[in-house]
Parts: structure tokens; sequence; C-alpha cells
């Protein structure tokens, strides 16, 4: 049986195909990721956006539809997916998706383009609690790709020069647009760029800190969403945390996806 | 689950904690609903099939003002969506 999870995030479209496996005498290995792709959509439509995104990973698996069993759906975008047989909050597909790559997962922290969340979660993969900002970007990616936009750096090499950096620079600003200013006053003073894209990426490990710790940190911090390709912010969460080690999985922008596919995949044997 | 909606902002934290365990089978005959002034509360299936009691989501952006008018500013002694929620499975930051 193959099931199918598709993300529809604010900046683009993760779908990953599911395959459950069944293998002898390996119970463990229950299901298996057949097939990832991941879109940036070029069409306001949401739903023509999904339909293309899903095409392309059928087309790259070389499957049809028909092979595809159910297709659930996640992200700011969800209800948009109107060939998806159900929709899934981002807080249980990422906990669920968070648990399968790594089976010790207690605490959860989603950090995508326009939203971050924490989230704690049972050793099945059930959100226990959850806490997101409904309100600003100013906790998420968007942000630092502003802020890295405004010191004329690529995302990459915002988080490299952040890691180069020991020096603590509070930012006051909460919004985006007025830490962008704090930013121009901080060039302005000839601070060193590497001191500055510390500061912003502290700035905004710190405000996804005061989600996570709202749902308390326990056992094993498990890190989702595009944010874990900047090693800077990386290493700013974990002193937010004050824990030494955060879990990265491989594909992380994928994880809410594929526990969109398994979660799919479960309910099949209901 | 306990469900946290609200933010973090300048001017400070504001969520309420929904305790969905306890919205299940709720006993308060969905009191939350009519209990709020602003009729933030509403009740939706969740991921896991229980139908549990949620904030509207243009609310969710707005909570420092929505309830300010049932703080103890307002006039209020005790908040009426707490005081309806018979169960305890409603709770304010601030």
């Amino acid at each position: 049986m193959i099931t199918a999870g598709i993300d529809m995030g604010s900046r683009s479209v993760k779908v990953v195909l599911l395959e459950e496996l069944n293998v002898d005498g390996a119970p463990a290995l229950k299901y298996g990721v057949k097939k990832v792709h991941i879109m940036m959509p070029g069409d306001l439509d949401q739903d023509v956006a999904a339909n293309k995104a899903y095409d392309e990973v059928l087309a790259a698996a070389g499957l049809t539809r028909d092979d595809v069993k159910v297709v659930f759906a996640t992200g700011a975008g969800r209800k948009q997916v109107a060939f998806a047989a159900e929709g899934i909050t981002e807080m249980t597909a990422g906990a669920k998706g968070a648990v399968f790559m790594f089976p010790q997962a207690r605490t959860v922290v989603d950090v995508g383009a326009e939203e971050g969340r924490g989230m704690k979660t049972d050793g099945e993969g059930r959100a226990i609690d959850f806490a997101g900002n409904e309100k600003c970007a100013a906790g998420a990616g968007s942000f630092a790709e502003a802020m890295s936009r405004a010191l004329q750096m690529t995302l990459k090499e915002f988080g490299d020069a952040s890691l180069k950096s020991d020096k603590s620079i509070p930012m006051n600003a909460q919004c985006t647009v007025f830490a962008e200013s704090e930013v121009v006053s901080l060039i302005h003073s000839a601070t060193p760029k590497n001191d500055i894209a510390k500061a912003v990426l502290d700035a905004v490990a710190s405000r996804v800190c005061a989600m996570v710790r709202r749902v308390g940190i326990e056992g094993e911090v498990v890190l989702i969403g595009g944010m874990v390709h900047n090693a800077g912010f990386v290493q700013s969460l974990k002193g937010a945390m004050g824990v030494d080690t955060i879990s990265l999985p491989d594909m992380p922008e994928y994880i809410s996806a594929l526990g969109c596919a398994l979660i799919a995949a479960e309910r099949q044997h209901r | 689950m306990i469900a946290n909606y609200g933010y973090k902002d300048g001017s400070g934290e504001y969520y309420i904690s929904i305790d969905t365990d306890k919205c299940i089978g709720c006993t308060a005959e969905r009191a939350c609903l009519t209990a709020c002034p602003k009729q933030m509360f509403e009740i939706i299936t969740d991921d896991y099939d229980d139908e549990v009691a949620w904030i509207k989501k243009p609310n969710c952006r707005t909570l420092a003002y929505d309830c300010a008018d049932c703080k103890p500013s307002g006039g209020y002694s005790s908040l009426p969506c707490i005081a309806a929620c018979t169960p305890g499975a409603i709770k304010h930051s601030w």
C-alpha cells in the first residue's frame, strides 16, 4: 500500500510517498519512504500547485494516482488540497513524523518559513501539548531570510557567519519590520556582519524557545522544518533552550509531510 | 492534549490553554460557547476524531484585546470562560 502526505507550506509544497513494507522478520520496519518531492509554487492557486507537485512526484516514482491508496494534507494551505481525503494539523503531522525518525523524541520544534511551534509528544508520535505564535513571523524562517537580505547575504552565508561570532547583541524589536531597521542601525554603527547575523538568529531562537518552554522541554529534542539547514540557528537554539544536543533529521522540511503520510497509512488499518 | 492558542509579542504573552482531554465528553454542556462575550470558542473535530473546543483563528491573533473586557479592569472578578468550564479545561496565561 502506498499513501501520500502533502505539506502545503507558505513557501513550498512538500510531498512524500510512503510505502508499507511488511518485511518478514522485521516488524519494526513497517514503512519506507518511496519518494519525496519539493516544489516552489509559481501559482497562487494552492490547489493547482498541489496538483502539480503531486503529479511531479508520481512521475518521478513511476506511479499513477490509482497506485496511491489515500492522500492526506497538512500545512497552512491544507484545506486548499481538494483531492486530499483529510487535512491534518501541522502539530499532529510534525509530531508523528519526528517520532518516526527519532523514536525517543519527546519535544519537537518545528520552524518553517512563516511559523514556528513547539510540541510535546508521546512515544506513539501523538501530540500531547503544543504552542505556536499565531500573530507574527518573527519566530520563523522568513524573518531570518529578510534579515539576511538586509545584510546582502545568502541564507547559507548568513548562518555560517553567525557561527563565527561569539558576541551577544540583544535585539529588542519583536516585529520583522522594526527588526530590519535595528539591523540597519547596527550596520551603520559598523557592527561586524557576523555579530549581526548571530544577533538575528539568537532573537529568532529566543522567540521559538519561548513557545517551546510553554509546553516544556522533555526528553530528546528534535528540530524539524527548513530552518534545520541554518547551522547558526541550530547553534542559537541550543543556547536558548539550554540543551547540548538537538537531533536533526536528514530531510527536515519533509517531516510533516511524512507524518501526514504515516497517519494516512495507519488510518487505513482502523 | 494541551492546546495553547495565542501569541507572544512586545507587550506580553497571551495564550489560552485548552486541555482537550477534559473537553471530550464535556460535563458543562459546552458552556464556553455561550459564556464568552466575544464567542471566541468553537467546537471542532480534532485530528484524533475527538470533539473539542478551540479558539477561532482570527481571535488567536487578538487575544489581548478580545479578552480585555473580561479581565478585572472590565469589572469581572473571574473570567466568564473559566467560570463556565466546570471541568477546568481553560486557562489564561495572563
